[in-house]
């Protein structure tokens, strides 16, 4: 076992872990996050996508140690109390979600779109940018409105 | 997954020293590849040394007129750097081709041209450039690196610090994607030196990363799209399997080197500045 220090949702975390744990299983299972979600667990799907030191990243494909010192953000770590993030409200309003299993990996690889682009978005780029985030169920129109609403809603 | 020792090295002779000690050691970088093998069990080394803080490996310059990446650059920061985006314009545009937006983030050079699949696009541009591998005890020429699927001239222990990049008159690259994976089925690049074009062909390969010789020789005659159309490649000597067969592949490697030629005959703006 290794101790494991970091920081998840902006509270200090420590643990002890496996080296092979993965930052996945970590969150589910040890940290009790069960917001990021395991499609695939081949690293083809986006369902477990997280930001570590705000870049996104897929937590199937990372070990848990390798955040000794960084900071993590899942979808838990979004919303201010009652207050929903403005990517999570524009993907209720635009109901960019059916069984909403893909969700959470869809909004933390939105964030770090609109970060990478600076809110600069068409349609075009968010389809692309949407490649490593698979969806069984929306057929994605709705939730690209609601990263392009959410980015222009994020404008400084 | 196995069990193993997992160590974090912040520096190269740190990274050094570890690998000689180490009894099955293996490097981790992106993990975007390895930790997806060791999950299947393919792999199973007995210390893991994760590059992920060596500061020494991430750097991105330009010395003495080559572009010089770090093994440690992702994908991502290889797709954004301005100095990439000037003197190679082709390379950036292949690093913003692979994978998807989260693979481009963990990524990296050093792993992507270590592992050698035959489906990578790097291995096509650092052909097609003429780059130099540079490890910790010795340069290797893109031309002697690769040597079949899989398997690169790397010795057990030897890793890649650099890859340098000299610059070219002009370059870019296309590729016929695999859309489930987006793995290249086919990924031609094609760069045009001052001593001649190289044309290196990722995806279609028996054996790999292959160049494309004849179409370089004919290229180098009369750099033209309609040189290239009495041009076959031995479907045999392709890559075949339930995405395409062999004799597709060997298609679409002359038809994306067309377009190609195309664009880097006409269009000014996709050449690399000196
Ligand atoms: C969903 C998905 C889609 C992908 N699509 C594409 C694609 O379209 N095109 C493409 O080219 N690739 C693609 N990849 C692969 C991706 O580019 C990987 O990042 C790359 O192949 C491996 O790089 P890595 O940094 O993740 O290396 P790792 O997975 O960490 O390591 C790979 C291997 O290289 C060794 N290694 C790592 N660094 C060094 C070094 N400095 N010196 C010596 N050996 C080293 C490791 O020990 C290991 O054996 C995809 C991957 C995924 C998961
Ligand atoms: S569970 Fe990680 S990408 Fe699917
Ligand atoms: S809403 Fe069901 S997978 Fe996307």
């Amino acid at each position: 076992m290794m101790r494991l220090e970091t920081e998840i949702n902006g509270t200090p975390v420590a643990a002890e872990v496996e080296s092979r744990t993965l930052l996945v299983e970590f969150l589910r299972d040890q940290c009790r996050l069960t917001g990021t979600h395991v499609g695939c667990d081949t690293s083809q799907c986006g369902a477990c996508v997280v930001h570590l030191d705000g870049v996104a990243v897929k937590s199937c494909a990372l070990l848990a140690i390798q955040c000794q010192g960084r900071k993590v953000t899942t979808i838990e770590g979004l919303a201010e109390g009652e207050t929903l993030h403005p990517m999570q409200q524009a993907f209720h309003e635009h109901h960019a979600l059916q069984c909403g299993f893909c969700t959470p990996g869809m909004i933390m690889s939105a964030l770090d779109m609109v970060a990478r682009h600076e809110g600069d978005l068409d349609e075009r780029t968010v389809r692309e940018e949407l490649e490593g985030n698979i969806c069984r169920c929306t057929g994605y129109e709705n939730i690209v409105k609601a990263i392009l609403d959410a980015a222009e809603m994020m404008r400084p | 997954m196995n069990k193993f020792d997992y160590a974090c090295p912040t520096s190269l002779a740190e990274t050094l020293g570890l690998l000689r000690d180490g009894d099955e050691p293996m490097l981790l970088a992106g993990g975007q590849t390895l930790v997806p093998t060791m999950k299947q069990g393919l792999a199973a080394p007995d210390l893991l040394i994760d590059l992920n803080a060596v500061s020494e490996l991430m750097d991105l310059a330009v010395v003495d007129g080559e572009v010089r990446v770090g093994a440690m650059c992702r994908h991502a920061a290889v797709a954004a750097s301005p100095v990439v985006r000037e003197k190679i314009p082709g390379l950036a545009d292949l690093a913003a081709m692979i994978g998807d937006a989260q693979v481009r983030n963990r990524g990296t050079i050093g792993g992507s041209v270590a592992n050698n699949d035959p489906a990578a696009d790097y291995p096509a541009a650092l052909l097609a450039l003429g780059a130099t591998i540079r490890t910790d005890r010795r340069d290797i020429s893109a031309d002697a690196f690769f040597v079949d699927l899989f398997e690169t001239a790397l010795e057990p222990g030897e890793f890649i610090r650099e890859v340098g990049f000299p610059a070219c008159s002009s370059c870019a690259y296309l590729k016929f994607r695999q859309p489930a994976s987006r793995f290249a089925i086919v990924g031609v690049f094609v760069a045009r030196h001052r001593h001649g074009v190289r044309v290196a062909v990722t995806g279609a390969g028996a054996a790999g990363v292959f160049r494309w010789t004849e179409a370089e020789a004919a290229l180098d005659g009369n750099f033209a799209r309609r040189t290239l159309s009495g041009l076959a490649l031995e479907p045999d000597q392709m890559l075949s399997d339930i995405h395409a067969g062999g004799a597709y592949r060997a298609h679409l490697v002359r038809v994306l080197t067309e377009r190609l030629v195309e664009t880097l005959g006409a269009d000014g703006a996709r050449s690399g500045k000196k």
